[in-house]
């Protein structure tokens, strides 16, 4: 399999605090990768810096067989596109609007949009489910309308990658399902590769390809689903006792209890 | 909003402000005709004394106005987008005081300067407070609260105004002050309009060509940066054009609250919240609001003037308060 992101032994911090220490990882292209984790284990911070929205303090992350610190904000932008955890915009700002703000880093200055640009906007609108509502604004729109008119706007930045930040925080069971299963048709349908952080870990399980789990700033486990997500890695990781089950050839987590100390386990 | 009523709007703008610079080039605690006024403005040689009037007086007087209303205006559009905030305005962010304070200090200390040289201090007052509010703004990590700002502003603005009146009544300078406070477009000459116009056009123009970007000054700053965009750099932009703008009209006639206020808000009201369309009509719009002011200052007692502000405000104020209740969105 093709690495698209190789981090190698990489220091990313808030200032003189390193959240991530000494932490080495590839991505493989073409593929869903998770990163799973308690809060605060880093997740977040991995995503910024392998967006390069933070500074990698130590160590060297490749992406596309380029240091990461030799590409600009400009050249990254058509490479890969980035949904944060939390999005804000003008409250007035259209769907389309929005879309089409993905389209700027193909555009030249105080020039129109392109025939290469609408049709890119259209077929994200289009993929998105999002046609019929492109003229609404996003106020009046629902959690997970706009939660896929973002995604939209990633998808009409064209990049062949695509990383997302818990893109299904506050969105209800219904609402979760749809942004995932957009995700995932992006992976089969549209070749993207996706990197997203995710909560729950019965989504990270049924839509991902390979997991990468991150505790305290550090690797703690990575590979195919089956291999990261077992009862044993779980209760390291997350310190839960998880009961899994195998549910179309994936594990499923029927019910977790806080872990009990191994030393009360007579 | 379709293209076509944009063009509609856009040329309304334009027709509207060339009727009332018209109009106010005619009228005046002198008639003339509009003959005169065409005369004065298209002749190369006149002996008339009405069209010289028109000519030495007026011409100057409608121009400095219609520059300084889009001067005000285009800061309010831009403080609007980059900081967030729908209350934002070089005024009621300490901007304008700032430059006010620094040109009180000129008059007490140095009264010999040139125009150019109170203006460059002006200008220098004007970046000093913008500097103040850009600190305060980035003191915190987290997004700054819109009404945080805008008290911040307002505590500038009132501290470089008690010290601009503190230093008027040490150094006696009353008199000469009394036009910052009813600011009026008369003393707008010829000679300041060469020296200080091409500094107001150069702003504009900036001010134009930021337009489109200003769009994705609401995004955060990283989803800016992943569109390949740096909204810092945007926002610094905007900041020294906003100083220039405005420490270059204080110079001219003075601390002018609400049009950098209210303008973008019409213009918004009118052809919606792009702003490749918010902003020529926003700086077309200031030009008119600023003219149309100026004709009613001189026309309500002639020849005494009215002061500019007094007009501003009851044209403005009720404008705005409509405005306000129509938008939903500015409870926010």
């Amino acid at each position: 399999m093709a690495k698209l992101i190789d981090a190698r032994h990489i220091q990313v911090g808030y200032a003189q605090h390193p959240i991530i220490n000494d932490l080495s990882i590839t991505i493989s292209r073409g593929q869903i990768t998770t990163l799973i984790g308690p809060n605060g284990s880093g997740k977040s911070t991995l995503i910024r810096a392998m967006a390069k929205l933070l500074k990698i303090d130590q160590g060297v992350l490749t992406f596309d067989d380029q240091n990461l610190t030799t590409l600009s904000h400009k050249m990254l932008a058509k490479k890969l596109a980035v949904l944060p955890q939390t999005t804000q915009a003008k409250p007035e700002l259209t769907v389309a609007e929005l879309v089409t703000f993905g389209r700027l880093p193909y555009r030249k200055p105080l020039s129109g949009l392109t025939a290469l640009d609408r049709e890119k906007i259209d077929w994200a609108l289009t993929k998105a489910h999002l046609t019929t509502l492109k003229d609404r604004p996003l106020t009046n729109l629902s959690g997970g309308q706009r939660q896929r008119a973002w995604i939209a706007m990633a998808i009409a930045q064209d990049t062949d990658t695509i990383i997302l930040d818990e893109p299904t925080t506050y969105l209800d069971l219904p609402h979760q399902l749809e942004v995932m299963q957009l995700i995932q048709e992006l992976n089969q349908s549209a070749d993207r590769t996706i990197i997203m952080a995710l909560h729950d870990l019965n989504h990270a399980a049924r839509f991902s390809d390979n997991l990468i789990a991150i505790k305290d700033g550090a690797l703690a486990a990575s590979g195919t689903v089956n291999d990261v997500m077992t009862a044993e890695n779980l209760r390291r990781i997350f310190n839960i006792d998880a009961t899994l089950i195998a549910y179309e050839g994936r594990p499923l987590i029927l019910t977790y209890e806080t872990a009990t100390p191994a030393e009360d386990v007579q | 909003m379709k293209k076509q009523s944009f063009t509609v709007t856009l040329l309304g703008c334009v027709v509207l402000l060339i009727g009332l610079m018209a109009a106010s080039l005619r009228w005046g605690a002198d008639q003339t005709s509009l003959h005169n006024v065409w005369q004065a403005v298209t002749a190369a040689k006149t002996t008339n004394l009405d069209q010289q009037i028109v000519r030495t007086i007026r011409v100057p007087r409608v121009l400095g106005a219609a520059l300084i209303g889009t001067a005000l205006a285009g800061s309010g559009a831009l403080m609007q987008s980059v900081t967030k905030n729908p209350l934002a305005d070089s005024g009621l962010l300490g901007i304008n005081a700032g430059a006010g304070f620094l040109l009180t200090i000129c008059l007490a200390f140095f009264p010999h300067l040139t125009t150019l040289q109170t203006t460059a201090w002006a200008v220098v007052g004007a970046a000093m407070s913008a500097a103040l509010i850009f600190a305060i703004s980035t003191m915190q990590q987290t997004q700054l609260n819109p009404s945080t700002l805008v008290l911040a502003g307002i505590a500038i603005s009132s501290l470089f105004t008690a010290l601009s009146e503190g230093l008027a009544l040490v150094g006696q300078l009353k008199q000469d002050l009394a036009f910052w406070y009813f600011s009026g477009m008369g003393a707008v000459s010829w000679s300041q309009l060469n020296h200080l116009g091409p500094w107001l056009l150069i702003g504009l123009i900036v001010a134009l060509c930021l337009a489109p970007s200003l769009n994705i000054a609401y995004l955060s700053d990283n989803t800016a940066h992943s569109l390949g965009k740096s909204l810092p750099v945007l926002r610094a932009l905007a900041l020294v054009t906003v100083v220039i703008l405005s420490g270059v009209s204080v110079a001219l006639v003075g601390t002018i609250t609400f049009v950098g206020l209210l303008v973008p808000h019409l213009a918004r009201f009118l052809v919606g919240t792009n702003y490749r369309r918010v902003m020529p009509i926003t700086l077309l719009l200031g030009a008119s609001l600023t003219v149309a002011a100026d004709l009613v200052a001189r026309m309500v007692n002639p020849p005494q003037e009215t002061p500019f502000g007094i007009i501003i405000a009851l044209i403005g104020v009720p404008c705005f308060i409509y405005l306000a209740r129509k938008e939903p969105h500015y409870a926010e």
